[in-house]
């Protein structure tokens, strides 16, 4: 399965990625190179087979359920002391409705 | 003896018995820090003002009889732990000027049981890399040589570089890392030093800046496989601010560091000999079996036949993580923010990121996005996670049979910078022997045993069974026995 433009224009949209145009045609070499490679495991029979979602050894299932409480909170100076804008104990961005 | 040349277990010693203190240890590390890092680039931030401090407290705390696993003994930490008041950049442009206000788990720990930090070590932007060539802060130098061409930049690995190259050259005792799919042991291995990924699950992931959280842990780099045992004792345990973190008692790693290997059965995967394997890689797998085999352990075939879909199927699952992950950098609440004039709210993001980001982690965002659109999501992702569990059951299947397999670390000896550049997929295969641990989920441990034909260090590699690390380093350390591996690299602290 090749990329063409189109598609490499939609994925970067999708993924917030600004792509100038000069950039398109060489993304779209890397991405091409890189997925014709990952399709040899097309060939792989996985009929059957239970998908592994996850790290843990023995699956989802090991992991432990814990209590539905706040444990923390109340730190808006320490969440916002990293915002690039802030206005009081809000993070600021661009107008986004007219 | 110069202090940087200490074991960590060694130094533990001279400073229970007063032979040397922390500060003066650290003092040591500092001034090797300051010589060496104008070279090598090992570390992106340096806290030596607050390594004294921290050393003058824990002479302080030995003094009262308080000292911890860990006391005094100065370390390196990969710059995506976040640090509470200590930038973390993760090796990005995006995270840049952020000033983490919280401490990882992992970190947290090893103050507590009284470690020294000296720095922020560098690494692969977001630990995406296998060169330590896409941090934003620069490459990495490898403290090693080659023989017959000294002049060659050679890189020391990645995405850990910073940590392998720091502990390397004697800038620090230990250091931490991670490992998504061969970051701790293929540095190791280019290194001359020893590192394991533990088992998924063994360290928590809380406050480290993820990648592939399926894949991601983090792990130790030392000079011995002692010193890993004692540093990851510090670094495990179950946190329950990692819902992934496995809820297991810690052994005594280093205990297990002195079992015999007596009767232990090793894996050799015969899917693991490549075509085109330079020879000494072959000759470094078989005196390292010879060796086990003389110390007692029985050496069987296995096969893993899934094998040669685990590089394909990693670049699915690792891209895809980390197209949701990196998610988050969005401009907004933290990290770096591009605007223009008159941008509204997507276009602040698409130039944040764009401008944020570098080419790899823009390339393995594009990837991920791209196998989890629409009408592709069951092509690849899905069909991804089932060839993953392929993987995984091919160990299972071994675990009847043997109870660790021993394999080389990496395809070959550190390359120069620039070499391997010229396509990505070329780069990613130096994972080829690492990566089917972090898709099974199951530690690996890689250490030097010996040199290749420019004089440059090839490593073996350990894999155990989930939440057997201590049969990993019995092994470990049975191989580190025998080989007696000696050489140092030419920049170093002291040298």
């Amino acid at each position: 399965m090749s990329l063409d433009t189109a598609t490499v224009r939609r994925v970067a949209a999708l993924a917030r990625l600004r792509l100038e145009e000069q950039d398109i045609a060489r993304v779209q070499g890397e991405l091409n190179g890189i997925l014709g490679w990952i399709e040899q495991l097309q060939a792989v029979n996985t009929e059957g087979v239970a998908p592994m979602a996850g790290g843990t050894p023995g699956g989802a299932a090991a992991m432990p359920m814990r209590d539905d409480v706040v444990t923390d909170g109340d730190q808006a100076e320490a969440v916002l002391a990293n915002a690039p804008d802030r206005e009081g104990e809000y993070f600021g961005v661009p107008k986004v409705v007219e | 003896m110069h202090p940087t040349d200490f074991t960590l277990a060694g130094a533990l010693a001279a400073l229970n018995e007063g032979a040397i203190s922390a500060e003066e240890l650290t003092r040591a590390h500092v001034a090797a820090v300051e010589a060496l890092n104008p070279k090598l680039n090992a570390f992106i931030t340096t806290t030596s003002e607050q390594a004294l401090e921290a050393a003058r407290a824990s002479d302080a705390r030995r003094k009262r009889g308080e000292a911890g696993p860990l006391e005094g003994i100065p370390l390196a930490i990969k710059d995506l732990f976040c640090t509470e008041a200590v930038r973390t950049t993760a090796g990005s442009k995006i995270l840049g000027n952020f000033i983490p206000p919280y401490e990882s788990t992992v970190t947290a720990q090893l103050k507590r049981d009284g470690a020294v930090f000296l720095g922020k070590a560098n690494l692969d932007e977001f630990a995406m890399g296998s060169s330590n060539l896409t941090s934003a802060y620069g490459g990495v130098l490898n403290p090693w040589q080659r023989k017959n061409d000294p002049a060659a930049r050679l890189v020391p690995g990645g995405s850990s570089g910073g940590s392998a190259a720091a502990v390397a050259a004697r800038m620090a005792l230990g250091a931490t890392g991670t490992d998504t799919g061969g970051s701790i042991r293929q540095p190791a291995a280019f290194c001359g030093i020893t590192g394991i990924k533990p088992t998924y699950g063994r360290c928590s992931r809380f406050g480290i800046v993820a990648f592939a959280s399926s894949l991601d842990q983090a792990g130790p780099f030392a000079r011995t496989v002692e010193d890993c045992a004692i540093l990851l004792r510090s670094m495990a345990g179950h946190d329950p601010k990692d819902s992934t973190s496995a809820n297991q008692p810690v052994p005594d790693f280093a205990a297990a560091c002195a079992r015999s290997v007596k009767g232990l059965r090793i894996g050799v995967p015969r899917e693991y000999r490549l075509d085109g394997m330079p020879a000494e890689i072959e000759k470094l797998w078989r005196q390292g079996l010879d060796w086990l085999r003389d110390a007692g352990a029985e050496i069987v075939d296995i096969s893993l036949p899934h094998t040669k879909y685990a590089l394909p199927t990693y670049y699915i699952v690792a891209p895809a993580e980390a197209s949701s992950n990196l998610a988050r950098y969005d401009g907004v609440r933290f990290g770096l923010r591009v605007a223009e004039k008159d941008s509204d709210l997507r276009d602040l993001y698409e130039r944040t990121r764009a401008e944020g980001f570098g080419a790899e982690v823009r390339r393995r965002i594009m990837i991920g996005t791209y196998v989890l659109s629409a009408g592709y999501y069951d092509a690849y992702y899905l069909k991804a996670q089932k060839i993953r569990a392929l993987i995984a059951g091919d160990f299972d299947a071994a675990w009847a049979k043997v109870d660790a397999i021993v394999t080389p670390a990496t395809p070959s000896a550190a390359f120069a910078e620039g070499e391997n550049t010229d396509d990505p997929v070329k780069m990613y295969l130096n994972d080829v022997f690492t990566v089917t641990a972090n898709l099974a989920g199951l530690p690996g441990l890689a250490l030097p045993t010996g040199l290749d034909h420019q004089g440059l260090p090839l490593g073996l590699q350990v894999i155990g069974r989930a939440f057997d690390e201590e049969t990993v380093f019995a092994v470990g350390a049975a191989l580190e026995r025998a080989a007696d591996f000696k050489a140092v690299p030419a920049m170093r602290a002291g040298a």
